[in-house]
């Protein structure tokens, strides 16, 4: 049990994919103009990133270990991420259409969110991988990653109604907010070890 | 040997997932398009056309197909914040082009003055006026939304606009300003160059 704990904490904060490791960073600054549409895509991503995550830690130890075919893993893995974005997409259409409309492009480019490719590739190099720490892992990206945008996002709302300096407005105030950001989370560092 | 292997590996797995997708794409069909019918809900359906579009509908369907959604007078402010708040999009103050936000009109006919012509009627959107050829009209006070539309066709200048009074049942607090939008009593802080 702590081991999960340490696993979740670890993604969450200490390695934020997001601030520490930079994956990930096109939705964080492209879907953070508004908190309801960074919370719509925490929640796509967070879905993807877990189930994505698992399912290719399957494949991983099901099929690709057995037959000795390690090599193919990254090719294995972004067919199983585009398979669950499509099946994210779907159901986001379903279920919410205006978040679908909202998030726009975003949504299947979740696909090529390297955050998500990052977990799945990361998750195998652990020391002993299981279902269990790769849900883990996985979730712990996702909150970590949800986490940060919808921080951002909040952040960036304040900004939107201040007065930014006209040289800083728009994306150069985002970079520079993010940047220290990112600094405030080095500060976790240190809090585990995994 | 090894690549044979490793195609046909491959394969299997791409054929599951498919066989996924497929499923779940008859799972998941969807018709038509939702949105729109939110929209329209929200625009004041005086099917004006100050927006340039011949009703609600088409001007709903063009909001949900990309254009911007401040082109409704009579929805004023109120509207565009909502539209804002449903579609994410950020507030924007009503274009001029289309006309000026006014308090609540409704089309009132100087009866006596009326020649029966008919014009009017076949002018309003919202079948408010009632008559006959060579009969007095007049108009559902209820019904009218207000739209100008009926006052340009009349030969005879018998029509009003006349303001509705605020009554406490109609009154409502007016909304504080958007993201991004300036209260009143903004004050502007210089920068420092």
């Amino acid at each position: 049990m702590t081991e999960y704990v340490l696993i979740l904490i670890s993604a969450v904060l200490v390695n934020n994919f997001v601030l520490v490791q930079f994956l990930g960073l096109c939705p964080f600054m492209g879907v953070s103009n508004k908190v309801e549409t960074a919370m719509g895509m925490s929640l796509a991503t967070t879905f993807v990133l877990t189930l994505s995550s698992v399912l290719s830690y399957l494949v991983y130890a099901w099929l690709l270990e057995p037959l000795a075919l390690e090599y193919l893993r990254t090719i294995a893995f972004i067919l199983v991420i585009a398979v669950a974005v499509q099946l994210t997409e779907m159901f986001v259409r379903k279920a919410s259409p205006l978040l679908h409309r909202v998030l726009g492009v975003f949504l299947p480019l979740i696909t090529s969110n390297c955050a998500v490719l990052g977990v799945a590739l990361l998750n195998i190099r652990q020391t002993e991988p299981s279902f269990m720490s790769s849900l883990t892992y996985g979730l712990g990206a996702a909150l970590g990653f949800s986490l940060v945008l919808v921080l951002f996002a909040a952040m960036r709302e304040r900004i939107a109604a201040a007065d930014v300096p006209v040289a800083f407005r728009g994306p150069a105030i985002g970079l520079i907010t993010a940047g220290l950001m990112s600094l405030a989370f080095m500060g976790f560092s240190g809090l585990v070890r995994i | 040997m090894t690549i044979l292997t490793a195609i046909i590996a491959l394969l299997a797995l791409a054929a599951v997932f498919g066989a996924l997708l497929g499923y779940a794409s008859e799972k998941l069909k969807v018709e038509g398009d939702p949105v729109v019918d939110q929209i329209d809900a929200i625009l004041p359906q005086t099917q004006c056309g100050q927006c340039g579009h011949p009703g609600c509908r088409p001007y709903a369907e063009a909001i949900a197909a990309g254009e911007e959604h401040n082109k409704c007078p009579p929805g004023g402010e109120q509207t565009i914040q909502e539209l804002s708040d449903l579609l994410g999009r950020d507030f924007l103050p009503l274009d001029e082009e289309h006309g000026e936000e006014d308090v609540k009109r409704v089309a009132y006919i100087r009866e006596d003055e009326c020649i029966g012509c008919t014009k009017c009627i076949q002018a309003c959107p919202v079948d408010a006026i009632i008559g006959a050829a060579q009969k007095m009209h007049t108009v559902i006070e209820d019904e009218c939304t207000g739209c100008d539309l009926c006052v340009e066709p009349c030969p005879v200048d018998c029509i009003d606009m006349v303001p509705v009074e605020e009554t406490l049942e109609s009154w409502h607090r007016e909304r504080p300003p958007g993201v991004g939008g300036r209260p009143e009593t903004y004050i502007p802080v210089e920068n420092l160059a």
